[in-house]
C-alpha cells in the first residue's frame, strides 16, 4: 500500500500545483489546469532520483544579469585554445555544445556572448542546492558540481507524500528561491534514473519503471551504458553490438567471456538490473590539476616551472582535506590530441608539493623529446589519510628536512595568507 | 643442429634463462634464447640488455650448429612435456624453423638468425673471488626485501656490496639494502681476492636471477667483478649483469649507535602476535604501536574504521617505558629474515631509527624508521 491510502501504484502528478491523482487520461491538471503531468504506473513506487541541473553555468550567469537571458550564452575559455563548459540552451540551438573548441562555437554561433567560468559562484550555488537536497534526505551521492543521485526511498512517512512529489517539489522550489532550472530523472535503479533525467532536459521530469525498463534500453545505444567509452563501444561494434537489446539476447557467460568483467556488468545493465546504492560519502578518489597552453610547449623547463605551480595546487588541496596520496600521476597531451598517462607509486604516501614535484618531473623529463604539448596535468591518487604521510626517510636527510620546511611554510601561509611566503621557484616566472 | 637432451636438464636450464627475458620486448630478437650445440653440450643463452646468463648443459649432440627461438614459448613447451621425456632438437635444412619433438608431440617454432643475437661484452672484471653459495645466498637473500622500488632514486633500487671493517673486526664481505624506511645490512668474512673490489650497485633484477641460480646449489659461486659489471658463474651458469651507475648513500650514519633500551623477544611469537593484530589495520596505515614496560610489550592497531586490537607479550625489558609505532609489514619482514629464536631490538626513543637484529647472530643487522601513531 502507498502513502497517501491508494492501492495502485499509478498516478498523476502536476508538477505545477503538486496534486497527485489517480492514473487516468487527463491531459491538463484538475486543479491547476497545467500540462505539466507526469503520468506514470510506478510513479508512487520509484525512489531514486537523479538530479541534473540544466546548462548549470550559463544559467546561472543569466540569472544574475537578466540582460542574457534572451541572447545565446557560452561559458568557457576564451583564447584561441579556449573550449567551451556550458552553452546556454539558445546557443545549443545553433550547434554549440561543452567539450567544444571555442573558435568552433563561435563560428557556428558568432553572436554568443562568452563569458570566463567564475568558479566561486557555481561552487557556491552548487553547495547551496546540494544543502537543499540533503534536507529531503541524507542519501545524496554528489557527481558533480551541477548533479546527484538522491534515494529517497523511506522518506515517505518523514515528508508525507511520495518521492515523485517530493522530488518534483524540490524542483519547483529551486526554481522559485533559485532562479535555475533543474532536469529530474526517476527510476528503481542509478543507472535507470540518470538515463532518465536526459531524456526530457531542460526542466524535465520523466520516470522510468520497472516494468518498461528492458522495452526501453532495448531500443537505445550500447554507449549510454557508463563504462561504454568510445573505444570499448568500437570493441563491441567489431563483435556487431551496437544496441542494448542485442546484449539482452546475448548470454551472460558469453559476455563474461568474451568481455570479462565488463561483459558481466553489460549483461546486467542490459536487463536494467543495477544493484548499486546511493553512497553519500563518496570518498575522493584523486586530485589533480590540469591545464591547457595558449601555445604548444615542448621545452622541459617551460613544463617543469607550470609542473611546480601545479603540484602546489596539488599538494594545497590534499592537505586541506587532510589527506596524501601513494601514486603520482602525469598527463601530457600532444598538439596531436594524443594523451599520455604516467603514474608512479611510492613506498609511502606524500602530500608534499616537493615530493609530488620529484617524481612527477621526472616522468615528465623522460617525456621531453622534442613533442610539443597543449596539456599538462599532475595528479595524487591511491589516497589515505594524511596521518600517514612522508614519514620520515632514513637515507634521504635533505628530503625529510625539505618536508619539514614546507609544513613551516604552510603554518605560516595559515597566518599571513597565500603570498605570505612563496618558493623561488614558484614567483620567477 | 640436432641433439638428444633430458627434458629434466632442459626444463632447468631453460627456467633460469627465460626469466632474464622481459614479457615485452620492442626488439624482437630480445624474446628469444640462444641454442648452441657443440662439443657434447648445449649452451642456452638470454639477455635484457642488461643482464646475460648463460647455461651450459651436456647433450647428446648428433650435429652441431645453433639458432634462436621464443625463451618463453619454448619454456611453456618443455614444461608441459611429460617427465622423463627424451627430447630431440633440431635446425637445419629445409625448414626454416626449429623442430622439437619429444614422444608424440612435435613442435616447430619460427625463428630468429643467432648471428644477431647480441652479446654483453663484459669487459675486463680485474677483481675475481670464490664464495660458497650459502654464503652469497644468506647476503643477498637477507638483504633484498629492504631494497627500494623508487625510480628517483635509482641508485637505491639494488643491493650495495662491498669490502669494509667489519662491526666486530676483521674484513667483510657486505650487502647493504634500503628503500628509506628499513635498511638491512649482511656481511661476512671476504673471501680471499675480494680485498679492492669497489663498492657494487647490483640491480634487484640481477638480484632475483642470482637468488633463482643459487636455490639449493652447493660449492662454490665464482665472483667476478669491475666498476660497470659483475658475474657470477655456478653450476654451469655464467651470469653478467651490468651495475647501477650511481652512488649508494654513506649508510653508516643512518644506524644508530647510541640506542640503549634493549628488547628481547621470542622472534615468532612476536611476528605472529604483529600479524594477528594488523589484520584490523587498513591496507594503507598498517601502524601498529608498541608499548613497552617492565618485561611485558603490548601491541595495538587502532583502526578508525573497523576498530582496534590489542595483545600483550612477555618480554625481556628493563628500561624505562617507551611507546613507538611501526609499520607492521616491515616488523614482519624483518623478523621473518632472523634465524634465532630471539629477536633483539635497540630503541632510542619514539621518533628515532630502532635497530633490530638477531640475538645469536652478529653478522646481519636490520634498522627500521619508526612510524607516527
Amino acid at each position: 500500500m502507498t502513502v497517501d491510502g491508494t492501492t495502485s501504484p499509478g498516478g498523476l502528478l502536476c508538477r505545477q500545483c503538486l496534486t497527485l491523482e489517480p492514473l487516468s487520461n487527463t491531459r491538463r491538471c484538475t486543479s491547476c489546469g497545467s500540462p505539466r503531468l507526469i503520468a506514470h504506473a510506478e510513479l508512487r513506487t520509484l525512489t531514486m532520483a537523479h538530479v541534473d541541473c540544466d546548462a548549470f553555468y550559463a544559467s546561472v550567469e543569466k540569472r544574475d544579469n537578466p540582460e542574457l537571458a534572451d541572447k545565446p550564452v557560452i561559458v568557457g575559455g576564451s583564447g584561441k585554445r579556449g573550449v567551451v563548459s556550458t552553452a546556454c540552451y539558445i546557443a545549443r540551438t545553433y550547434g554549440v555544445h561543452s567539450a567544444q573548441p571555442m573558435f568552433k562555437a563561435l563560428q557556428k554561433c558568432p553572436d554568443a556572448v562568452v563569458l570566463r567560468p567564475t568558479m566561486s559562484k557555481y561552487s557556491a550555488v552548487g553547495k547551496e542546492i546540494r544543502e537543499r537536497m540533503r534536507a529531503l534526505t541524507p542519501m545524496v551521492e554528489p557527481l558533480s558540481i551541477d548533479e546527484a543521485f538522491l534515494d529517497l526511498s523511506g522518506t515517505e512517512r518523514l515528508h508525507g507524500r511520495t518521492a515523485a512529489e517530493t522530488i518534483a517539489a524540490f524542483a519547483a522550489e529551486i526554481e522559485r528561491d533559485l532562479g535555475l532550472t533543474v532536469s529530474v530523472g526517476l527510476s528503481y535503479c542509478k543507472f535507470l534514473a540518470k538515463i532518465a533525467s536526459d531524456l526530457d532536459k531542460p526542466r524535465g521530469f520523466s520516470v522510468i519503471g520497472k516494468a518498461e525498463a528492458t522495452d526501453f534500453l532495448a531500443k537505445q545505444s550500447v554507449s549510454i551504458i557508463y563504462g561504454v567509452g568510445k573505444a570499448f563501444q568500437k570493441t563491441l561494434a567489431q563483435g556487431g553490438i551496437t544496441t542494448i537489446g542485442q546484449i539482452q539476447k546475448m548470454d551472460e557467460t558469453v559476455l563474461a567471456k568474451k568481455y570479462g568483467v565488463m561483459g558481466l556488468r553489460l549483461s546486467r545493465l542490459a536487463h536494467g538490473d543495477d544493484t548499486r546504492v546511493v553512497n553519500p560519502r563518496s570518498p575522493m578518489k584523486s586530485i589533480s590539476n590540469e591545464l591547457t597552453f595558449r601555445d604548444d610547449i615542448s621545452s622541459f623547463d617551460k613544463l617543469e616551472k607550470l609542473l611546480w605551480q601545479m603540484c602546489e595546487k596539488v599538494s594545497k588541496r590534499a592537505k586541506a582535506s587532510h589527506l596524501a596520496g601513494e601514486t603520482i600521476t602525469l598527463k601530457l597531451k600532444t598538439a596531436s590530441f594524443k594523451t599520455i598517462s604516467r603514474s608512479r607509486t611510492l613506498g609511502s604516501p606524500t602530500h608534499m608539493a616537493n615530493r609530488i614535484f620529484e617524481h612527477s618531473a621526472d616522468m615528465l623529463k623522460k617525456e621531453c623529446n622534442g613533442t610539443p604539448y597543449r596539456l599538462l596535468g599532475v595528479g595524487l591518487a591511491n589516497l589515505c589519510d594524511a596521518d600517514f604521510a612522508d614519514p620520515p626517510d632514513l637515507i634521504d636527510i635533505d628530503g625529510t628536512r625539505r618536508s619539514q620546511a614546507e609544513r613551516a611554510m604552510d603554518k605560516l601561509r595559515a597566518k599571513f595568507g597565500d603570498d605570505a611566503i612563496v618558493k623561488g621557484r614558484s614567483s620567477l616566472n | 643442429m640436432k641433439i638428444t637432451i633430458e627434458r629434466a636438464a632442459l626444463l632447468k636450464a631453460l627456467n633460469h634463462v627465460q626469466s632474464v627475458v622481459e614479457r615485452r620486448n620492442t626488439i624482437p630478437i630480445l624474446s628469444n634464447v640462444l641454442l648452441q650445440a657443440e662439443g657434447g653440450k648445449l649452451s642456452l643463452s638470454a639477455t635484457d640488455l642488461d643482464i646475460e646468463i648463460v647455461e651450459e648443459l651436456a647433450a647428446d649432440v648428433i650435429e652441431e650448429g645453433g639458432t634462436t627461438a621464443p625463451a618463453h614459448t619454448l619454456y611453456d613447451i618443455v614444461r608441459k612435456l611429460p617427465e622423463g621425456s627424451q627430447v630431440q632438437i633440431a635446425f637445419g635444412g629445409d625448414d626454416p624453423r626449429l623442430s622439437l619433438r619429444a614422444g608424440r608431440s612435435e613442435f616447430a617454432l619460427s625463428c630468429l638468425p643467432r648471428e644477431d643475437f647480441p652479446l654483453l661484452a663484459a669487459g675486463d672484471l680485474p677483481h675475481q673471488f670464490s664464495i660458497a653459495a650459502s654464503a652469497l645466498n644468506r647476503l643477498i637473500d637477507k638483504a633484498k626485501f629492504a631494497i627500494s622500488t623508487e625510480e628517483t632514486r635509482y641508485y637505491l633500487n639494488g643491493i650495495y656490496l662491498h669490502v669494509t671493517d667489519g662491526s666486530n673486526g676483521g674484513r667483510m664481505l657486505r650487502s647493504v639494502a634500503t628503500d628509506g624506511h628499513r635498511l638491512a645490512r649482511v656481511e661476512f668474512p671476504a673471501p680471499a681476492g675480494s680485498e679492492g673490489m669497489p663498492g657494487v650497485i647490483v640491480p634487484r633484477k640481477t638480484v632475483l636471477e642470482i637468488s633463482r641460480l643459487l636455490e639449493s646449489v652447493e660449492g662454490e659461486v665464482e665472483v667476478a667483478v669491475s666498476d660497470a659489471k659483475i658475474r657470477f658463474a655456478v653450476n654451469g651458469a655464467v651470469l653478467t649483469s651490468k651495475l647501477i651507475d650511481g652512488t649508494f648513500p654513506e649508510y653508516s650514519r643512518v644506524i644508530p649507535e647510541g640506542n640503549d633500551k634493549v628488547l628481547s623477544v621470542n622472534a615468532k611469537e612476536f611476528a605472529q602476535a604483529v600479524d594477528r593484530v594488523s589484520t584490523i589495520s587498513t591496507e594503507k596505515s598498517r601502524a601498529v604501536k608498541l608499548n613497552l614496560g617492565q618485561d611485558r610489550l603490548n601491541l595495538t592497531v587502532t583502526n578508525p574504521e573497523s576498530g582496534n586490537a590489542t595483545e600483550e607479550l612477555l618480554v625481556d625489558y628493563s628500561a624505562e617505558p617507551i611507546e613507538i609505532g611501526f609499520n607492521a609489514r616491515y616488523l614482519l619482514d624483518i623478523t621473518s629474515q632472523l634465524d634465532s629464536e630471539v629477536a633483539r631490538f635497540l630503541l632510542a626513543d619514539s621518533g628515532a631509527p630502532t635497530i633490530v637484529s638477531d640475538a645469536s647472530d652478529e653478522n646481519a643487522l636490520y634498522v627500521l624508521m619508526p612510524m607516527r601513531v
